[in-house]
């Protein structure tokens, strides 16, 4: 695991509904082993880049590259072959209200792996472990917490030991201490599993806390204003918008770009 | 790719020494873990050391499998030592053992036979006939309101769901309709050229449209098409605390989100109805001609068979019709649970009771209008 070494790189992308322009021109790298954080209020579309990077939804312009490989321009085939090496959490869980924890943690192994049942159960219940639920297999989503579904969700997105996670809004709805106890996890299990960990989110105290890289999208101008390391951003940033944004608008600058 | 997953199990002294090496990745599974095990539990050691050094490439299944070895070497008080694992899979081992466990019971599960033996069905039945009396309790009481003109209910509501469930269901209405009209056509037709009386399939297929077929048809279309929709519609705002923020802004969920609906559906089925009527005797006479009954024949015989009492008759049917589809899609929506699954029972539920009310409100009807001589 070099750092420095390029997993993802996002080239020039233009996102549009139709005629509305999200962002444009959004060009940045993400390294192996990075925790990357794509920050910016709310309504600047990093749920739709979200959608974007995982091929939920085709670019109007530009590339979008993992090791070098084009999701844009690859076939449903190579698109799956792709997807295969990421683990995904969504905002809410995206957990299979029908299934139990198990069964949900289950089925990426069952798919993709040609593991006996026996050791399947043992592998899902090692992952509901790492993610402190030991023994909540048995449970449906709707009887547990929003905290733990969101654990439990990491736990699917890791069943198959991804190369990159990508989490949308991992601490939205959880109190501070539960969000910390994430945070630590998400590091923890991007350090044990060497994956790269892509964090959408606009919770200060998660990007200072675990991000490592950053790039900052503008609601306004619709396109990213600055990106790095967040502490650098929030001190020295040479916009005043990225350095209010990171010190909760209390910049005390005034508004000099 | 080389993915053979092997092992070499060295004894000394009643120390065991473990050599893995190969490939140890879930996409290429074989059936050496549960062998090794096998054959560990067969020996009769005091202590196990593991070398990974030969291991290639590994992911969790190789972490998993330590943890197996390890829980099998506890069970069978035979020492084993983690410290000779290198740091890393050590760590992800000792991650997932940061939380203790749950030792809270899970909730009991029925099992499929006891759902189906002991499931208190009587009892449950009794439960949803009086939460469906209450839901209708509310929903009049909701009416007194809105007749006093202090209901919360808004305009724009009705006039959008006029509109979903009205043109809306046209085409559909269209199709079925004209094929009902021929179906009582030839139904007729076969049994009255026999008796030399043709022209009278004006009288079957008017009388048929008007009194029954008119308002039963559009009633089980719009049934599959608006109830199903409302009981969905309802079933995903409860999923999303739609209806409880509707509660708690101090709005009667009942005024607000069903009367708008059932007003919407009681006012378009007799058109609905009407327009049904009308192409349902449209396609009787599609029938009739290709039976030697002209035009005028057919429309003069169905002029004196077809009177203002026959078409009340089905209206008044497809009024009652209405109400029962609007109130079994908006009871499913408003008692849905939470989950995906229990919209889409919602849904099923909102269906299945609208059809079978329908049938037996035509049949009351039917007895009712017999007994009156209507």
């Amino acid at each position: 695991m070099s750092s420095g070494d390029i997993h993802i790189r996002v080239d020039g992308l233009t996102m549009a509904y139709g005629d509305r322009l999200i962002q444009r021109d959004l060009s940045f790298n993400v390294c192996r082993g990075d925790v990357f954080v794509i920050m910016g209020g709310s309504g600047c579309g990093k749920s739709t880049l979200l959608r974007h990077m995982i091929g939920l939804q085709r670019p109007a312009s530009g590339d979008i590259q993992y090791n070098g490989r084009s999701i844009v321009n690859a076939s449903a085939e190579q698109c799956d072959e792709i997807r295969r090496s990421w683990g995904i959490t969504y905002q809410s869980g995206g957990l299979f209200s029908a299934m139990t924890l198990a069964e949900n943690v289950a089925l990426p192994l069952e798919q993709y792996t040609g593991l006996v049942a026996s050791e399947i159960a043992e592998i899902v219940a090692y992952k509901l472990a790492l993610v402190g639920l030991a023994g909540f297999g048995d449970y449906y989503p709707s009887e547990l917490s929003g905290g733990m579904q969101k654990r439990a969700g990491l736990a699917r997105a890791i069943a198959l030991d991804p190369e990159v996670l990508f989490f949308d809004e991992p601490s939205a709805g959880l109190d501070p201490i539960s969000a910390s106890l994430l945070d630590e996890l998400i590091v923890k299990m991007s350090q044990v599993l060497g994956a790269t960990v892509v964090l959408f989110t606009h919770e200060l105290a998660s990007i200072f806390a675990i991000g490592t890289n950053s790039v900052f999208l503008d609601n306004e101008t619709r396109t990213m204003l600055d990106g790095g390391d967040p502490r650098t951003l929030r001190d020295c940033s040479a916009h005043a918008k990225v350095r209010a944004f990171l010190k909760r608008g209390n910049s005390g600058t005034g508004d000099q770009q | 790719m080389e993915s053979s997953v092997s092992y070499d199990l060295s004894t000394n002294d009643g120390c065991g020494l473990l050599r893995l090496s190969g490939s140890w990745l879930m996409r290429s599974p074989n059936a050496s873990g549960d062998e090794l095990l096998a054959t560990l539990g067969r020996t009769e050691l005091r202590a196990l050391a593991v070398d990974l050094n030969a291991v290639e490439d590994w992911d969790s299944l190789l972490v998993v499998s330590l943890i197996r070895i390890e829980r099998l070497c506890k069970a069978s008080n035979i020492d084993f030592d983690r410290n000779s694992l290198p740091t890393d899979i050590k760590q992800l081992i000792e991650l997932s053992e940061v939380v203790p466990p749950n030792t809270l019971s899970t909730p009991p599960k029925p099992s499929l036979i006891n759902r189906f033996l002991n499931g208190d069905w009587a009892q449950k039945s009794i439960d949803r006939l009086l939460v469906s009396a209450e839901f209708i309790g509310e929903v009049l009481i909701a009416l007194r309101r809105l007749s006093t003109g202090r209901a919360n209910m808004r305009r724009r509501d009705l006039i959008h769901f006029i509109e979903q469930c009205g043109p809306g269901a046209l085409r559909i209405v269209t199709l079925i309709s004209v094929l009902v009209g021929m179906i009582l056509g030839y139904l007729g037709s076969v049994q009255l050229r026999q008796i030399g009386a043709q022209v009278y399939v004006a009288d079957l297929v008017g009388l048929g449209m008007v009194r029954e077929m008119g308002a039963l048809m559009t009633a089980i279309i719009m049934a599959g098409r608006t109830g199903a929709a409302y009981a969905a519609q309802l079933g995903t705002m409860q999923t999303r605390d739609e209806i409880d923020a509707v509660v708690t802004l101090g709005i009667s969920p009942i005024e607000f989100l069903v009367l708008p609906r059932m007003l919407a559906l009681v006012a378009v089925m007799p058109l609905l109805c009407l327009y049904s009527d009308l192409l349902g005797m449209l396609g009787g006479a599609l029938v009739a001609i290709s039976m030697e009954v002209s035009y005028v024949q057919y429309f003069t015989e169905l002029q004196s068979a077809v009177t203002l009492h026959h078409i009340s008759a089905g209206l008044i049917k497809s009024l009652v019709f209405g109400v029962v589809i609007a109130l079994t899609g908006c009871r499913a929506g408003m008692q849905s649970g939470r989950s995906s699954e229990a919209v889409g029972a919602a849904t099923t539920q909102a269906v299945v009771a609208a059809v079978v009310w329908l049938v037996v409100a035509d049949a009351a009807i039917n007895i009712v209008y017999q007994r009156l001589d209507f």
